[in-house]
């Protein structure tokens, strides 16, 4: 016989492990950015992704001063790693909204302790792949403002019919409200890291970007307001960036773009990847800063079935290529199906893809690998290549045999593709580190709502009374200006 | 203080270096260290350190010649820019204007044919060539080789000085110094003095030569080039007992038998043209010829013909006289046994065409071949109808150019050789592996002088060199195929004050030593009855109306066809007597110029009759040795060597097999499994076949080709040579080209391929046998095609003439518009005020040439990429020419070749992509390209499903090297980095056209505008044209039903258009089978009038 205790336990885990206070967490999370001495390996890991991103710097100088040429793209593959890299960075981006704004919206208290980081990787990543669209023109220098509808004595427009103008607004609206949405979040801890910090310097530029955030009513009341109106913005975002991505394929005619199932699939792709990039994340932070109380077991395998689920929906979309493939009649799509499964001369990669993203993710039935780190870990990264590779078999074995055989080729990347990509790596870790020691990497006043002591109540209680709750102990437990 | 002396070395050392490019800055600068002016120099500049200077390499040494260096270079940019006054025309030049082309007849020469071109000028600049209407050899078309020549002049590797040993001098140095030899060989008459040419029929270089007989009685010429008319000229002499030029009639031919002839090959533009009168399928003209071929390698010529034998060169003679058996010549026996059956239906269908049939041999075949066709031909009644005979062109016909060569190096390995003097073409290069005029032969001339335009292997061994000039530059003449002789006029001024042949020849009378070319060629043929003929009243007609003209222009209009029908139209003016027996001289010279043909100068047939004694004459022994035979061809791209250094035809691709930047060897198949040539790539490139279906050859961007040593009759071959499988290549025969592995050639050419003049042998100079061995090694050969299968798709039609007659709906499509749920009627009646672009391209009629991707290349500014690009598959070309194999891979059926160029899609897939309306549609439905809109997101080339759009991924064009900014067409933009560009039916010809027809207030008139591919084309394969116009070519050719739209069910709705290709099959031959893809058919289609709405 279950106690009630052990049902309750197992109804609704908790989300904080340990014998938290309000002022613990507070101290806990804080003292990442304020106390502690940085820790060795962060200069260490730091280093290293600085020194990866200057691969990017030397990259985008040498592809300015040259030309696309100095990559592996060729005449019927006119997209190669570019846009591989530009949707797979995207993807990733899509966990973070995700979390912040849909599981919001759901009232999935889960998502309290992750959001942070989650968003922040999200901007990171946002930021990583806003590159691609750029610097894969032949003339950014003009690309980067004729993309953009300005006024001009020439009365030109740009081209609304075209998919990449799209993409344009799509991934510039997706950017600056993921932005917002994550500063909005952050104002009430800069708060407190402003009240808690020993250092001038550090209190004045937290100060500055707290905005006067003294913790009054109003200030929660209008906060709330903020946050729910942007989690409502972010919400159709979610669907609608790597829709809008997708359709740069599926508004093309070329057989392996031309389908309507991009969208949806696209989507469950991107979330499916950014999932994969928040348990990379988040397994060795919460080790290095020791956060395993507020990132708990129960948060990994959430996400560990988050992956599951979207997994299994990306799979189906595999399926259904293939199934359109021979549906369809069309004996171009069929030969794309061919060329791609088994007959070219890049199958190899298809059957990696399927063995990353199909394969990999059956474990994750199994208690045994949901509950591991160490596979979640594992998992996701074999999960992140996959998604990179499933773009990879998207845009080059489409591109490589299409139509008329006379022009089919074969696309191999070379050295400054290589060193495009994995730059932008190291400029993706760079930020992250720069994110851990500059910001709190978990919030600390919405964990603070996940304490038994906020939740005076009992569990029924919504977000909006722990808040409430929240704003009574505050005085108590952390007075400002201590 | 600096000494004038001192100054003088500054100056010729800073000549010097500025005479040196790029790289070779630092090597001169090596080189100037032991030179004693070097030396001198700094010597007098830092007198105190003179001891140091001979050290053995210090780093002071070090230092200061890379700060010498660094200076002398430097110096480039001090010149301080001469005193010029600029002033603008007060009045301008009559017929010139600026902006406006005009074109100038001349003609272009090799191996003694003249090919008749139109050369377009802007503001004294040629930029393009176009054919002559008038010349019986281009009849408005021409070939890669005469496009090509445009860059060829423009091109900055071209010697520009005449050198002693390397050094630079004066013409006038020059000249007086071979005067000084010249004076010396006087006492012998000229005992020492030989001229080695190539071929020669310029009549006025013949009449130079003659006239120094007189002069210099006991001088030799001796003409030599590596691909001769010899075999011919020894067959015609077996055969009617003196050699004879051969003139084909192929319009009046009907059935067509070539032994072995690449007639679709370069510089037979007259030909073609002739044969495709005879092929051009109509609704007018439908009984189209049959072309049966015999070849050992394959070539377009096979490709194409109806019914092709593949077999071994040392079959040929056989084979010739069992089809001379077949026909009933008398006396013929063969001890050939095989394909009977073939070559007896084969010598039945031309039986029942007597007289109206032809039998062709090429220049490569041995002699008794050559002899056999002229008994057949003449035994079929064809002689007089579509073959006529005429005495050479050439002097010295009788005597082979290979005996002549022979005799030439007997007498320099026995010393009596004291000056020999080379007027164009590359012997050191190109004379056979056993006649090499190699070092130590050159070394026992006293005197050797070299003309030629570039620096080459026989520069280097000669002690003169001097500049040539190109045939755009100088005056000369020249004779066609048929001896209609053209006077050539230049240009443009030589771009570096070269001479020509006519000069240099000159320089050797005693008498008018300096004079010009002009006047020498003026002053003979002043002396010409063709030119002082008095005029018939017809001639005198046209005469009056092209005199109106003062310039020797034909007219400034947009195109040679539209510049012959204004000349047609001047040719109405009233007629005005010629004034005087002067002015009617001066008249017949300009009209023979402005018409670029010397009216009634083509040869005289001439009567004669084969005799077939020579049948049972006793034939040399056959060179045996191995199972391996191998045959020698001129590359189809840079023929024999003399283009190598010309990068638009480095990167044109190979018609078959789309190679470029190199030289393959060709082997079939078969041969390449039993020889495990290439076998370690991918098994599928023969599985294909083997299937059926056709073949493929791929493995990745390029061919990994297996590098092998080769030896031919026990020469090697110095480079190992890439091994290319090809099918329908015959069995155990390999193919190697001439033209490639070259020394000297120059940046583009030096280094590219391996050399066959290594193992060519003056006893086998087209086919042996050899032998080949691995080296073990792969490398990678560049092509700008992997994949010559279709796939089963229905890209490439070629039906079969009957069942095409039987059933004339048999391709019809579906018009997808019509499943629209838009309406496009409005969208159609966009364009019924409006001009209506199209274009139609005739399968049936294209060979492959190529000539239509050179002449876009010309017309439309488009860059040369380099083989390391084009291995990247980012080749620029706006018109490609698709080739696809199908059927057997033993016995394939095809090639056949299909141009492809951007379809002007009505539903264009690349316009609505663009995110920044780059490429936009135009009122009359072109699919324009707005390069300065163009920001490079490579989108539209991604969905275009022809793949027809070209991205700049680097900078391809050349902003720096200032011959090739005179050389660009001004019309068109020069495309810059990361910019997409394509084809856009050479828009700017419309435009101008436009503009003509806008200042009369009148519609532009069919045929007013031709695209530069149209214009080129020597079978008329291309019709374009407004398709409002009812009346218009294209409109009638859209109503073709072998017309079919590429890829139709993307609905793209393209405005080019083509017609299927047709094989006029002999159902009694015994590989009489249906193209693979004749019974093509939509099902369900009810076939409707009209296929194409738009």
């Amino acid at each position: 016989m279950q106690t009630d205790k052990e049902l309750e336990q197992k109804l609704h885990p908790a989300m904080v492990e340990g014998d938290h206070t309000f002022g613990s967490v507070s101290d806990k999370i804080g003292d990442v950015t304020l106390k502690k001495r940085t820790p060795f390996h962060w200069f260490i890991g730091f280093a290293i992704a600085f020194m990866i991103a200057q691969l990017l710097l030397f990259t985008t100088m040498w592809l300015l001063a040259n030309g696309i040429g100095i990559w592996g793209n060729n005449q019927p593959v006119g997209w190669a790693f570019d846009i591989i890299n530009f949707v797979w960075w995207i993807g990733i981006g899509h966990a973070g909204t995700l979390i912040s704004a849909i599981l919001l919206l759901l009232n999935q208290k889960w998502r309290t302790s992750i959001n942070r980081f989650a968003e922040a990787m999200t901007l990171f990543a946002v930021a990583c792949a806003a590159m691609f669209p750029l610097l894969h023109t032949g003339r950014p220098w003009l690309a980067a403002y004729w993309l953009f509808p300005y006024p001009n004595t020439m009365g030109i427009w740009p081209q609304f019919r075209s998919p990449l103008i799209w993409d344009v607004f799509a991934v510039s609206t997706y950017a600056t409200v993921s932005l917002l949405f994550w500063y909005v979040g952050l104002i009430p801890d800069f708060a407190t890291l402003r009240d808690r910090a020993k250092n001038k310097f550090f209190k004045f530029m937290y100060a500055i970007l707290s905005w006067g955030w003294r913790g009054s009513a109003r200030h929660w009341h209008r906060y709330e307001l903020a946050y729910l109106i942007l989690a409502g913005l972010s919400t159709p975002l979610v669907l609608s960036v790597h829709s809008i991505v997708s359709l740069d394929f599926s508004v093309a005619q070329i057989p392996g773009w031309h389908a309507t199932i991009f969208p949806p699939y696209f989507v469950a792709g991107a979330i499916f990847a950014g999932f994969a990039m928040v348990l990379i994340l988040c397994i060795p932070l919460r080790h290095w800063y020791r956060m395993q109380d507020f990132i708990t077991h129960t948060h990994l395998i959430y996400m560990g079935k988050v992956m599951l689920a979207t997994g299994l929906i990306v799979v189906y979309g595999y399926a259904m290529e293939a199934f359109f493939g021979w549906y369809s009649g069309s004996q171009y799509e069929y030969f794309m199906i061919k060329n791609r499964i088994w007959e070219g001369p890049y199958w190899f990669f298809y059957w990696l893809l399927i063995f990353c993203n199909g394969i990999s993710i059956q474990f994750l039935w199994f208690k045994r690998f949901r509950e591991s780190e160490f596979w979640l870990f594992v998992i996701s990264i074999i999960v992140s290549l996959g998604m990179w590779l499933e773009r990879f078999v998207i845009i080059v074995t489409s591109l490589n045999r299409d139509f008329l055989p006379s022009s089919w080729a074969m696309y191999s990347p070379r050295i400054f593709d290589l060193t495009m990509f994995i730059g932008t790596i190291g400029f993706f870790f760079t930020l992250i580190y720069l994110f851990v020691r500059f910001v709190p990497i978990i919030s600390i006043f919405e964990v603070r709502t996940l304490l038994p002591d906020a939740n005076v109540h009992g569990h029924q209680q919504d977000f909006d009374e722990s808040v409430l709750e929240i704003e009574y102990t505050y005085d108590k437990t952390d007075p400002p200006n201590q | 203080m600096p000494s004038p002396e001192q100054k003088q070395n500054f100056a010729i050392l800073r000549d010097r270096i500025l005479a040196q490019e790029g790289k070779e800055y630092w090597r001169s600068v090596e080189e100037f260290v032991d030179a004693p002016e070097f030396a001198e120099f700094v010597s007098r500049e830092y007198p105190h350190e003179i001891e140091e200077w001979d050290d053995s390499l210090s780093r002071r040494k070090f230092v200061k010649v890379m700060g010498a260096s660094l200076a002398l270079a430097g110096l480039a940019g001090c010149v301080i820019q001469p005193n010029e006054q600029i002033v603008p025309y007060v009045k301008s030049p009559e017929g010139q204007l600026p902006g406006k082309p005009n074109f100038y007849a001349t003609a272009m020469s090799l191996a003694g044919v003249a090919v008749g071109l139109l050369a377009k000028q802007y503001e004294g600049r040629p930029v393009k060539v176009e054919g002559n209407p008038d010349h019986p050899g281009s009849q408005g078309a021409t070939d890669v080789l005469a496009q090509a020549s445009i860059l060829g002049m423009y091109d900055p590797d071209r010697s520009q000085e005449v050198t002693y040993r390397g050094n630079s001098k004066s013409w006038e140095t020059f000249s007086s110094e071979l005067r000084a030899a010249i004076e010396e060989n006087r006492k012998d008459g000229g005992a020492g003095v030989r001229f080695l040419t190539e071929t020669v029929t310029s009549p006025t270089l013949i009449d130079q030569f003659t006239k120094l007989k007189s002069e210099l009685p006991n001088s030799k010429w001796v003409q030599y080039e590596p691909v001769n008319k010899d075999n011919a000229m020894a067959g015609a002499k077996m055969a009617f007992g003196s050699p004879v030029q051969t003139i084909y009639k192929f319009d009046k031919a009907e059935r067509i038998l070539s032994l072995d002839c690449d007639l679709f090959s370069s510089f037979n533009v007259g030909y073609i043209k002739d044969y495709a009168k005879g092929r051009n399928y109509s609704e007018e003209h439908k009984e189209i010829n049959r072309l049966y071929c015999v070849e050992s390698t394959i070539t377009i010529t096979g490709a194409k013909a109806d019914h092709r034998l593949g077999v071994k060169p040392s079959q040929m003679p056989e084979i010739a006289k069992a089809i001379a058996k077949a026909v009933g010549v008398a006396g013929a026996t063969s001890s050939y046994t095989e394909n009977a059956a073939w070559i007896a239906a084969m010598a039945k269908d031309l039986v029942e065409h007597r007289g109206k049939s032809l039998v062709v041999v090429g220049d490569n075949q041995p002699p008794i071949v050559h002899a056999i066709a002229h008994a057949i031909n003449g035994t079929l009644g064809n002689a007089g109808q579509t073959v006529v005979y005429a005495d050479p062109f050439s002097p010295n016909s009788d005597k082979l150019q290979l005996d002549q060569l022979r005799e030439l190096i007997t007498e320099i390995d026995g010393g009596q050789v004291k000056m020999l003097v080379i007027l164009d073409g590359n012997p050191v290069y190109t004379t056979p592996a056993d006649l090499k005029l190699d070092v130590p032969r050159m070394n026992k001339i006293p005197m050797r002088v070299h003309l030629g335009s570039y620096s080459d292997e026989t520069a280097e061994l000669c002690h003169w060199h001097v500049h040539g000039k190109h045939y755009l530059e100088g005056w000369s003449d020249g004779r066609a195929y048929d001896g209609t002789a053209t006077i050539c006029q230049p240009l443009i001024l030589p771009l570096y004050d070269g001479k020509n042949a006519h000069e240099v020849v000159q320089l050797f009378f005693r008498e008018n030593f300096d004079k010009k070319d002009y006047d020498i060629v003026r002053a003979y043929w002043s002396a010409q009855s063709a030119l002082t003929a008095r005029p018939t009243a017809a001639a005198a007609t046209a005469t009056a109306g092209n005199t109106a003209h003062a310039a020797n222009a034909v007219t400034s209009t947009s195109n040679p066809v539209a510049a012959k029908s204004a000349r047609a139209a001047n040719t109405a003016a009233p007629a005005a007597a010629p004034a005087s027996a002067a002015s009617s001289l001066e008249d017949s010279w300009r009209r023979a110029i402005h018409n670029g043909v010397v009216a009634n100068t083509a040869a005289t047939p001439k009567s004669v009759t084969a005799n077939t004694a020579f049948l049972n004459q006793p034939q040399p022994a056959k060179p045996s040795g191995g199972d391996l035979e191998i045959s020698i061809l001129p590359d189809p791209c840079v023929y024999d060597g003399r283009f190598t250094n010309n990068g638009w035809l480095q990167e044109l691709p190979n018609p078959l097999n789309k190679v470029t930047w190199e030289n393959v060897a060709l082997v079939s198949p078969r041969t390449a499994e039993r020889l495990k040539i290439n076998l370690g790539n991918d098994k599928r490139e023969f599985s294909g076949g083997a299937r059926g279906t056709a073949f493929i050859n791929t493995r990745g961007t390029n061919m990994a080709s297996d590098l092998m040593t080769l030896t031919y009759q026990g020469g090697k071959i110095e480079k190992p040579v890439p091994m290319w499988i090809t099918p329908g290549q015959p069995d155990d025969v390999i193919t190697i080209f001439m033209g490639y592995g070259r020394t000297r050639a120059g940046r583009i050419g030096t280094g590219l391929g391996y050399n066959a003049f290594d193992v060519r042998r003056s006893d086998a100079m087209d086919h042996g046998f050899g032998s080949i061995a691995a080296t073990g090694e792969q490398g990678n050969v560049v092509s700008t095609q992997i994949h010559f299968n279709m796939e089963g798709r229905d890209i490439l039609r070629v039906w079969d003439l009957e069942e095409f007659e039987k059933n004339p709906m048999m391709g019809h499509q579906h018009n997808e518009i019509d499943k629209s749920m838009y309406p496009h009627e409005q969208h159609e009646a966009v364009y019924e005020k409006n001009n209506k672009w199209g274009m139609t391209i005739d399968l049936n009629s294209c060979v492959g040439c190529n000539a239509c991707v050179l002449a876009c290349q010309s017309e439309n500014n488009i860059p040369v990429v380099g083989k390391e690009q084009v291995e990247r598959h980012r080749m620029m070309h706006w018109l490609r020419v698709d080739t696809y194999f199908a059927g057997d891979i033993d016995k394939p059926d095809g090639p056949s070749f299909q141009p492809v160029l951007c379809q002007q899609c009505e539903q264009a897939p690349c316009e609505v992509v663009c995110p920044v309306h780059a490429t936009v549609h135009s009122a009359e439905g072109l699919n324009d390209m707005v390069y300065n809109r163009c920001v490079g997101t490579r989108y539209c080339s991604n969905n275009c499903p022809y793949k027809v759009r070209r991205f700049n991924f680097l900078l391809y064009q050349d902003w720096n090297t200032p011959q090739y900014k005179l050389m660009r067409n001004p019309e068109v933009t020069i495309r810059s980095r990361g910019v997409m560009e394509k084809c856009t039916y050479c828009t700017q010809r419309i435009a101008q056209a436009r503009i003509e027809a806008e200042k009369d207030a009148r519609p532009i008139r069919d045929g007013e505008i031709v695209t530069a591919c149209q214009a080129v084309c020597p079978t008329d394969a291309i019709t374009f044209g407004d398709m409002h116009d009812k009346e218009s070519a294209v409109a009638k050719t859209k109503k073709d039903h072998r017309g079919y739209n590429l890829l139709n069910e993307l609905n793209t709705q393209p405005r080019t258009t083509y017609l299927a290709g047709l094989r006029n099959l002999n159902k009694e031959m015994p590989d009489f089978k249906l193209p693979v893809n004749n019974a093509r058919r939509e099902d369900g289609v009810e076939p409707g009038p009209e296929g194409n709405k738009y």
